[in-house]
């Protein structure tokens, strides 16, 4: 019954999306203002639909009814409560739901939040987002619906696949998502001004916020991805330059670049036509990305079983809403005109470098992704590419941003001159470098050039950015939560290159075979293998080793990694044991049984692997409180509005 | 005028590039796995036939081998079947199956039916050790050479065609090169 109601639910969902779209594009233009009044209700149906489907999906999940396929595919009766309620995801056709249940949130934020916003802007906003919802619940229904019902119903389910059986795991997909999402907004802002034929200031200080916070939860999702792929998947990397990697990561590139460029055409009137690029962009790329993992058109080590019907529905998905959203740009942009100028060395100008250098990073982390499909349609041979290609790529248009943003925080907004600037930034590029130089050479036993410039850049942008905050600080004047916001994300970035510099540089990775008693030394760390013991989970067996971690003698740790055999689906999954010590991160791995006790081990050193999640997330809490400053939500302040307020307990 | 139709023109080619390559995936042979040229993922799993025994990736290590993912499931499985016998039949590489996400009691009803030519079949529920050989749709075919290394990959049903053409030369001629 629940699943019936959920599939029914989920048809009036696309019913009303479609009136939502229709009224909120149809109404503006043909005049209509009851029309366009009607949207705010298709919003709130939608959302309640779409609501109840997930609730009737979770309540199968709960009750463990295996008469539905897709439970019976995703869970079992062992499986705890909290891992039964995120099974939702954990295939296919409950992240499409996810997905549809997120859009819907947003939207509702949306109409919480356009109490300000010119009612018909408003309409023709929410009338891009029933657009876009529309067309993923016409996918859902279409090709992935996830309450078809078993017959004969399943006596038990196969169990969620259980490298999703962790927490980290469980709550990646509703925050990466959330980010994706969150660029639709920002897509529907700019739709909305290019059907309206004007972009101003206001408009600017409207999609802020919303851009922000899509961009905070982005980062987050990521680097809840990467911190996964390290510690369950016990990989041994955080990056792999994979495609569903590239995927999330595009976004986020062209995301960043967005956040930029919208401080300038909200400061200053400029770039209308590149933010608005830059807003489709960003959202058409998390399309890109979810057409790339959905549709097996590339090969990952990531991919699930792919659907090529569902490939050619996402194409021509992709074809209706970013290829008209970009015959609009074509059509209206030549319209918007800046009549505002500005100098070279201008902070105009360094924004535009910034967005430059983004959009080409984002440029070779897309070409390399699609090469494979490129030239295979070309005929050219099947060629891959990987770490060898990405690395230095990206390291080539990322190194000038870090060394042009100490320079360009410090830069004035149209005039050239930098001023007094000039010799503060002179002076902490010095104490930068020879900083820079004691942390690369003298930290770590053997020093390398690419650590020495990360670092050096990384801590010169620590002390510019603080220069100014400090100032205020001293003399007793309040920081704006934009400025604060900024200043703690390029903090969290400056941390993050220092973290991958050093990563990337002194990482030691070994493999040993150790009987029980036996040792081996790795960097400064000796490792005593204690042997291995039997230990039961709840729904499965597994052994677990011990091993002693010393260094110098000194006692630094017990750890115990895992191997674990799932009851269910008898497989076999590797649970690294992880220790922080003083800033190095040990990672070991229990390999195979070699017999007679002997087990094979796997050994890693990272330096300061954890600090990049942490830089992520201090990103992301800059991005936060950006989005929650006090002006974006006293623009046209005659109508209190909780948008600020929403965006930034989301954020 | 022209720079604002500029993002459409590119989209539009891309949009053909995907078309393409959605048209060209599903039947598609040779294709960029990440693992040709790199080592096979070692596996120890639960063996179909009797589940208290393991197929072992280590007990194959210095023989030829074909990794056949497939599940009853599959339309292309049911298709090549017929393949694989002959490929049985000639004696030259042994071949093990991976069933895929598949119920264990239709696999061995299947094999009894069909007639079975692997050597062993290791079943995989979760679809984890699929993920872990870059699987994304059965039928897939790995050859793997004496190093555990993964020389070929075919995807979808598997024709005499591929196997005269593809996988033979490669075993034959390399164990011609070894032995001469």
């Amino acid at each position: 019954m629940l699943p019936e109601l959920g599939h029914f639910a989920l048809i009036l969902a696309l019913l009303l999306a479609g009136l939502q779209a229709f009224f909120g594009i149809a109404g503006p233009a043909f005049a209509r203002d009851r029309w366009s009044g009607a949207v705010t209700s298709a919003v709130a149906g939608q959302a309640v639909m779409v609501a109840t489907a997930v609730a009737c999906l979770v309540a199968s999940f709960v009750t463990e009814d295996f008469s539905v396929a897709y439970v019976a595919e995703n869970s079992n009766s062992a499986l705890p409560l909290f891992y039964r309620v995120t099974a939702l995801w954990g295939a296919h056709e409950g992240s499409l739901l996810l997905w549809i249940l997120l859009l819907a949130g947003w939207t509702v934020a949306v109409v919480l939040g356009s109490g300000r916003l010119p009612p018909r802007f408003a309409a023709r906003v929410l009338g891009v987002l029933g657009l876009v919802s529309f067309g993923f619940l016409l996918f859902t229904l279409a090709t992935s619906n996830p309450f078809l019902r078993l017959d004969p119903a399943a006596a038990d389910g196969r169990d969620l696949n259980p490298i999703l059986q962790d927490p980290g795991l469980a709550v990646h997909p509703p925050i990466l998502y959330t980010g994706y999402v969150g660029f639709a907004v920002a897509f529907a802002f700019a739709c909305a001004a290019m059907l309206e034929g004007r972009l101003d200031q206001n408009w600017a200080r409207w999609t802020r916020p919303w851009t922000t916070t899509a961009w905070a939860f982005l980062t987050c999702g990521i680097a809840l991805g990467s911190f996964w792929a390290y510690y369950e998947l016990g990989w041994g990397g955080f990056w792999f330059w994979d495609p569903v990697e590239n995927a999330s990561f595009m976004p986020w590139l062209v995301g960043t670049a967005l956040v930029h460029s919208l401080a300038v055409t909200d400061k200053r009137g400029l770039f209308k036509s590149w933010t608005l690029l830059l807003a489709i962009l960003a959202f058409s790329l998390s399309l890109l990305g979810t057409f790339l993992v959905r549709s097996g058109v590339l090969v990952s080590v990531h991919s699930f079983a792919a659907d090529p019907t569902r490939g050619i529905f996402i194409l021509v998905f992709l074809i209706i809403m970013i290829g008209g959203a970009l015959v609009l740009y074509a059509w209206r942009a030549p319209l918007l005109r800046s009549s505002a100028g500005f100098e070279l060395g201008a902070r105009e100008s360094f924004l535009l470098f910034n967005n430059v250098l983004l959009v080409i990073a984002a440029g070779t982390v897309f070409a390399g992704t699609l090469a494979p499909l490129i030239s295979d349609a070309l005929k050219l041979g099947t060629l891959s590419v990987g770490p060898p290609y990405f690395n230095p790529t990206f390291m080539l248009s990322m190194l000038p941003l870090l060394a042009l943003l100490s320079v360009g925080i410090h830069a004035n907004w149209k005039r050239g001159r930098l001023g007094d600037s000039q010799r503060v930034l002179l002076y902490t590029l010095v104490v930068a470098a020879v900083l820079g130089c004691g942390w690369a050479f003298g930290l770590y036993a053997r020093g390398s050039l690419l650590s020495w410039i990360g670092a050096t850049l990384a801590i010169w942008i620590v002390l510019s950015s603080l220069v100014d905050p400090l100032d205020r600080w001293r003399r007793g004047l309040t920081l704006s939560r934009a400025v604060l916001g900024m200043t703690v994300a390029h903090l969290g970035l400056a941390l993050a290159v220092i973290a991958l510099t050093t990563v990337q540089s002194f990482t030691i990775e070994r493999d040993v075979a150790l009987a029980p008693g036996g040792k081996a030394t790795v960097g400064d760390y000796e490792f005593r293998f204690e042997g291995v013991r039997p230990v039961e989970g709840p729904n499965y067996e597994a052994v677990a080793g011990t091993i002693v971690v010393t260094r110098h003698g000194a006692p630094v740790a017990v750890l115990s990694p895992q191997k674990r055999q799932f009851w269910v689906q008898h497989q076999v999954t590797s649970e690294t044991a992880i220790r922080m010590h003083r800033g190095n991160n040990l990672l070991l791995a229990l390999g195979e049984d070699l017999g007679a006790g002997r087990w094979s081990i796997r050994i890693q050193i990272r330096p300061l692997v954890s600090l990049v999640w942490i830089a992520a997330f201090i990103m992301a809490v800059g991005g936060a409180l950006a989005a929650s400053d006090r002006r974006y939500r006293t623009a046209r302040a005659a109508v209190t509005s909780p948008a600020g307020a929403t965006a930034g307990q989301a954020g | 005028m022209t720079r604002f139709l500029l993002p459409l023109g590119i989209f539009a080619l891309l949009a053909v590039v995907l078309a393409i390559g959605i048209r060209h995936s599903p039947e598609k042979g040779v294709i960029a796995s990440p693992l040709l040229g790199k080592p096979a993922p070692a596996f120890v799993l639960p063996d179909l036939a009797d589940p208290a025994r393991q197929v072992r990736s280590d007990d194959l290590k210095g023989r030829w081998y074909l990794f056949n993912v497939w599940g009853t499931w599959c339309g292309g499985c049911r298709e090549e079947h017929e393949t694989l016998l002959q490929v049985h039949r000639a004696g030259v590489v042994p071949i093990i199956g991976l069933d895929w996400k598949d119920d264990d009691g239709q696999a061995l009803n299947w094999l009894t039916q069909l007639g079975n030519p692997y050597q062993s079949v290791a079943t995989d529920h979760s679809g984890r050790e699929a993920i872990e050989w870059g699987v994304y749709g059965a039928p897939e075919t790995f050859l793997v050479n004496p190093q555990g290394v993964v020389v070929y990959k075919h995807i979808g049903a598997l024709t005499p065609d591929t196997w005269t053409h593809e996988i033979l030369p490669r075993v034959s001629g390399a164990k011609a090169g070894s032995s001469s």
